[in-house]
C-alpha cells in the first residue's frame, strides 16, 4: 500500500496530467457533435470490420438456395412488370386537390454571434425553444441556406454555419435538376464545394445551385450559390465545382428559421430503413 | 504576497478579457487568429506548484473555450503546456539556475532565451489547438500553414506586450 502510494506521488503530476487532459476530451466530445461522431464511427469501423470479415465467409455456405431465391424473386417481379400486362381500358386518372396543406412555418431571428475565420464556423440567434426552434433545424437568409441549429436555450440557439466541417447538403441544378453534395473545404468563406455532380451534365459558369427536395431540413429550390469554376479530375467520374455562395456569411444579420411541420413523421418513417 | 497574488489574478483577467472581447474578432486575411491569452500560463512564476500550475491553465482554457464554442480544444492545449513547462524550465535553466523571486520576462531572461521559450511553448500550443479542432489528418498541410501563421502573430503579440506593458514590472 506505501509503495503504490509512493508510486503514484512519483508520478503524480503526470496522473494529473491525465487526468485534465480527460476532462478535456470528454468535455469535447459530450459539446461537439463532430468530435463524438469520428470517435463512435472508428469504432465501430472496427466491430463492422470484423462482422464483414465473417460474414465474408459464412455467404459462400448459402449460394446456392440464395440464388434460387433471387430467381424465384425474380420471376415473380418480371410478372408485375407493365409489359406483362394487357391493357384492356383506358381509364384517367386525375385527382382534386382543393386544398394546400402547409408545410414550412418560418421563424425569424437576428444573428447576435457570428464567425467566418475557422474552420468550424458557428452562428448564434435571438431566438429559442420559446419560439418554437428545436435542433436541426434549417437556417436560411435571404440571400440562401445559412446553416443548421445545432443547440438550443430558452432565448438563444446556435447555429452550425454552412461554413463548417460537418455541413453538408445535397444542392441541384436549378434548370437541370442534377445534383451534387455541397461542402465547405476552409478558407474563403464565399467559396464552397461541390462534388460528385456527374460528369456527363453540361455545365455553364453562373449557373444557379438550389436546395434539393431530399433533405428535411431545407425546403426545395432555397438558392445555395451560382458555379464559378469547375473541372474534372482526371481519374474522376464527377466534376469538382467551385461555388459562390450567395449567403455573404461576413454580414449576415437576419435569418429565417425553417420549421417543418411534418419533419417528425418523415423522420420516424426513414428511422425504419436504418 | 499578497501582491503578487493579486497581480497574477489580474493578469489572468486582463489577458482573458483581452483574448475574448479583441483578439477573436481579428482575423487578419480571413483566419489568422492571435491567442495571446498563453502569455499568461507563459509568465507564471517559476515555483508555482504542479497541481496548481495545471488547475489554473485548465481554467484559463475552458474560460476562453466557454467563450469560443469550443468547449475542451483550448482547456486541453493549456493543460498539455502546463505539464511541459517544468520540464522545459528544467531544461533551458541557466547556468546558476533561476534566481528565487524574479519573474520569467523579458528584461530579466534576456531575448534569446525569452524568444526561444516562447517558440517552443506557443508552438505546443496552437499544435493541439489546431489539430483538435480540424480532426482529420487529410487537410495536414492547410492546418499547418494556418497554424504557423497564427503562432507567428501570437509570438510577435507575446514579444509587444513584454517591451511596452510589462516593463515596469520586472522591477
Amino acid at each position: 500500500m506505501r509503495n503504490l502510494l509512493q508510486l503514484l506521488w512519483k508520478y503524480h503530476f503526470f496522473l494529473l496530467f491525465l487526468i485534465f487532459e480527460g476532462c478535456c476530451v470528454y468535455l469535447m466530445v459530450i459539446n461537439n457533435r463532430y468530435q463524438s461522431t469520428v470517435m463512435i464511427n472508428s469504432a465501430n469501423s472496427f466491430t463492422a470490420g470484423v462482422n464483414g470479415l465473417v460474414s465474408g465467409v459464412t455467404e459462400y455456405l448459402g449460394l446456392r438456395s440464395e440464388n434460387k431465391l433471387l430467381a424465384a424473386e425474380n420471376a415473380q417481379l418480371r410478372s408485375l412488370l407493365p409489359g406483362a400486362f394487357y391493357n384492356d381500358q383506358q381509364v384517367m386518372m386525375t385527382v382534386h386537390d382543393s386544398l394546400l396543406k402547409q408545410q414550412y412555418t418560418y421563424v425569424s431571428a437576428k444573428v447576435i454571434g457570428n464567425t467566418t475565420g475557422k474552420r468550424n464556423n458557428y452562428l448564434t440567434l435571438n431566438a429559442g425553444s420559446l419560439k418554437g426552434i428545436k435542433a436541426e433545424m434549417g437556417v436560411i437568409s435571404a440571400n440562401g441556406i445559412a446553416g443548421i441549429v445545432k443547440d438550443v436555450s430558452e432565448n438563444f440557439c446556435t447555429v452550425i454555419s454552412v461554413l463548417h466541417k460537418d455541413f453538408h447538403t445535397s444542392a441541384k441544378l436549378k434548370k437541370s435538376s442534377y445534383f451534387g453534395n455541397l461542402e465547405w473545404e476552409g478558407g474563403d468563406p464565399q467559396m464552397a464545394k461541390l462534388t460528385h455532380m456527374p460528369k456527363h451534365v453540361i455545365l455553364h459558369k453562373g449557373d444557379t445551385l438550389v436546395t434539393t427536395s431530399h433533405s428535411s431540413i431545407f425546403p426545395e429550390d432555397i438558392v445555395i450559390g451560382t458555379v464559378q469554376k469547375f473541372e474534372v479530375r482526371s481519374g474522376d467520374n464527377f466534376y469538382t465545382v467551385d461555388v459562390k455562395l450567395s449567403t455573404s456569411f461576413s454580414s449576415l444579420s437576419y435569418v429565417y428559421v425553417v420549421n417543418d411541420l411534418f419533419r417528425e413523421e418523415l423522420k420516424t418513417l426513414q428511422k425504419d430503413l436504418e | 504576497m499578497i501582491e503578487k497574488l493579486a497581480r497574477q489574478f489580474f493578469r489572468f483577467f486582463l489577458l482573458l478579457a483581452v483574448q475574448v472581447l479583441v483578439l477573436d474578432n481579428i482575423r487578419l486575411s480571413g483566419y489568422i487568429n492571435p491567442y495571446l491569452y498563453v502569455l499568461f500560463i507563459l509568465l507564471l512564476p517559476v515555483e508555482t506548484p504542479g497541481l496548481l500550475l495545471m488547475t489554473i491553465a485548465f481554467a484559463m482554457g475552458l474560460a476562453v473555450d466557454m467563450f469560443n464554442n469550443t468547449l475542451g480544444i483550448h482547456a486541453a492545449a493549456c493543460v498539455l503546456i502546463a505539464f511541459v513547462r517544468p520540464y522545459l524550465l528544467k531544461l533551458m535553466a541557466p547556468r546558476d539556475g533561476y534566481e528565487g523571486e524574479r519573474p520569467l520576462s523579458l528584461q530579466v531572461m534576456g531575448f534569446g532565451w525569452f524568444i526561444t521559450y516562447c517558440l517552443l511553448m506557443v508552438f505546443m500550443h496552437h499544435a493541439v489547438l489546431f489539430y483538435l479542432e480540424v480532426f482529420r489528418l487529410n487537410e495536414f498541410f492547410s492546418t499547418l500553414f494556418r497554424m504557423l501563421l497564427s503562432m507567428i502573430l501570437t509570438v510577435g503579440l507575446i514579444l509587444l506586450t513584454e517591451f511596452f506593458f510589462f516593463k515596469t514590472k520586472s522591477e
